[in-house]
């Protein structure tokens, strides 16, 4: 009998279960939400709908589509070569062989803020992504944790969950943008089958139904975002067998980030759901927690020792 | 990977396939004949060490075993520039079985000891009377092999890995994804 040293956090992944249960429980309860108000009033508002799913839908599908594009082309980076970056490409390598995974596209960002992040709609189109920043500061031990938390966010396939799990939010968003702009909830052009009375509750009701599934929404994506997190540093762990590069990689990283201007921060936070550590100013406050796409790091360096200490037994 | 992984953000480390590097010996003599390479007698098993007491104690042993082995093998440990180990053994140039086997036993000791996903690749190297050198690697996630060629500096003579490719096609299962040829350079045992 063959022991592992492996074992899996049962913990975490029914967490994450039952995030993602309550993020579909959400979006079933918003059609139905949407189905019944509009069914009560009998306002034909389907065409409404109908478009923001098409262009919450489209907007997703795209995004995922060309996550390794318009992720590319926002942070500057290049592709390298084997030539060109020996070392990275090198490290990468080794890594597949050790996850039996195929070899994704390698590139290099020329910017001073230490960071990487890793996109792709699949293996196949994936590119991991580092910042030259992050290559001078970190050692080769520490840059194979980061790469290696990099590549489990690829196995995990984090860019399509993260993408699905967001179309909810997307299409909440957009019903609540055209509930507000657009006249189509009155129903007086709808050709006089409901009093006039009717339109202002029914847009009143729609928005604000969108608005709380929206806020919801929010909140899950952001929780299921900080546990895909942790599930990475832990696979990414195990991967190499060294937890406390990452962890070492972890801390030299965070230090440095709080160290960066703000205007630098500003631009960049768009990009924050793919990094590997967010670039915000550390806030310890509970409630910024809340909101935060990567769990704090005492959390991430708590996980990561206990993968330590399992390994040494 | 599973839809439930996928969901769920779990990835399993990957167990080594084993049983496949047997059949070197059988390619050796293939390459022998074909292409007069010749094994050095040199063998080697590359894997990432991983922190902690266990693992330490686990290689130490490994250690133990190489070098109190009936024919006594030569074993050298060395670590190369990525942080991987590589265990390298020397036994006289005739006697393949004996590597393998001596390979295999490194390979099962970190298996039972619970440290399987740890090990990257074997290597084995060969070479022809112009000098040439060549080594067959064995992934041990993928359970095939692919020859790696290296020439001076960091190039390698890709006709060379192709032709050996044809000729010992038949006898070893050989990696079909050639982005899964990885350079080993400075491998030692090469």
């Amino acid at each position: 009998m063959v022991r592992t040293r492996y074992a899996p956090d049962r913990g975490l992944q029914a967490r994450m279960g039952l995030t993602l249960f309550l993020l579909g429980l959400v979006f079933v309860a918003f059609v139905i939400a949407l189905v019944f108000i509009l069914a009560a009033f009998k306002v034909g508002a389907g065409a409404i709908i109908f478009f923001a799913v098409l262009l919450g839908g489209g907007l997703a599908f795209g995004s995922l589509f060309w996550s390794d594009k318009i992720a590319l082309r926002a942070s500057g980076a290049q592709e390298v070569t084997p030539e060109q970056a020996p070392k990275l490409h090198g490290i990468i390598d080794r890594l597949c062989a050790l996850a039996d995974m195929p070899k994704p596209r390698v590139a290099i960002a020329q910017a001073d803020m230490p960071n990487a992040f890793a996109t792709g709609r699949n293996s196949q189109n994936a590119v991991v992504c580092v910042t030259t920043g992050l290559l001078r500061r970190l050692d080769d031990n520490e840059l194979e944790g980061v790469l290696a938390h990099e590549m489990s966010h690829v196995a995990h396939k984090d860019v399509v969950v993260m993408t699905i799990a967001s179309f909810l939010g997307i299409v909440a968003g957009l019903l609540v943008r055209f509930a507000f702009y657009s006249e189509l909830f009155g129903g007086d052009r709808r050709g006089g089958n409901n009093n006039n009375g009717g339109a202002l509750p029914v847009f009143l009701i729609v928005l604000a139904v969108s608005a709380v599934v929206y806020a919801i929404s929010f909140l899950l994506i952001r929780l299921l975002s900080r546990y895909r997190e942790l599930a990475a540093d832990r696979a990414g762990a195990l991967l190499t067998g060294q937890p406390s590069a990452l962890a070492s990689a972890l801390t030299k990283v965070s230090g440095a980030m709080s160290a960066i201007p703000t205007k630098d921060l500003r631009e960049a936070q768009a990009l924050n759901a793919f990094y590997f550590t967010p670039a915000l100013k550390p806030d310890t406050t509970s409630l910024s927690t809340i909101f935060s796409t990567h769990p704090s790091l005492e959390r991430r360096l708590q996980q990561l020792s206990e993968i330590s200490a399992q390994l040494g037994r | 990977m599973g839809f439930l992984d996928t969901l769920l953000g779990r990835t399993k480390p990957v167990p080594p396939k084993l049983d496949a590097l047997f059949s070197l010996p059988t390619a050796a003599i293939t390459l022998q004949a074909a292409m007069e390479f010749t094994p050095t007698g040199t063998g080697s098993v590359c894997f990432r060490a991983a922190e902690g007491r266990a693992f330490h104690d686990i290689e130490a042993e490994v250690r133990e075993l190489l070098s109190m082995g009936t024919d006594a093998a030569q074993v050298e440990v060395t670590r190369d520039s990525y942080g991987f180990t590589w265990l390298v053994c020397r036994h006289s140039s005739d006697d393949m079985e004996a590597l393998v086997t001596d390979l295999h036993a490194v390979n099962t000791s970190l298996q039972d000891g619970g440290f399987g996903p740890q090990l990257l690749c074997t290597l084995v190297g060969f070479t022809d009377p112009r000098g040439r050198k060549l080594g067959i690697v064995y992934l041990y996630k993928r359970g095939t092999f692919y020859p790696f060629a290296p020439t001076t500096g960091e190039h390698r003579d890709n006709a060379l890995e192709l032709e050996v490719r044809g000729n010992i096609g038949s006898d070893l299962p050989i990696e079909p994804d050639l982005s899964r040829w990885f350079p080993v350079w400075g491998a030692p045992g090469l």
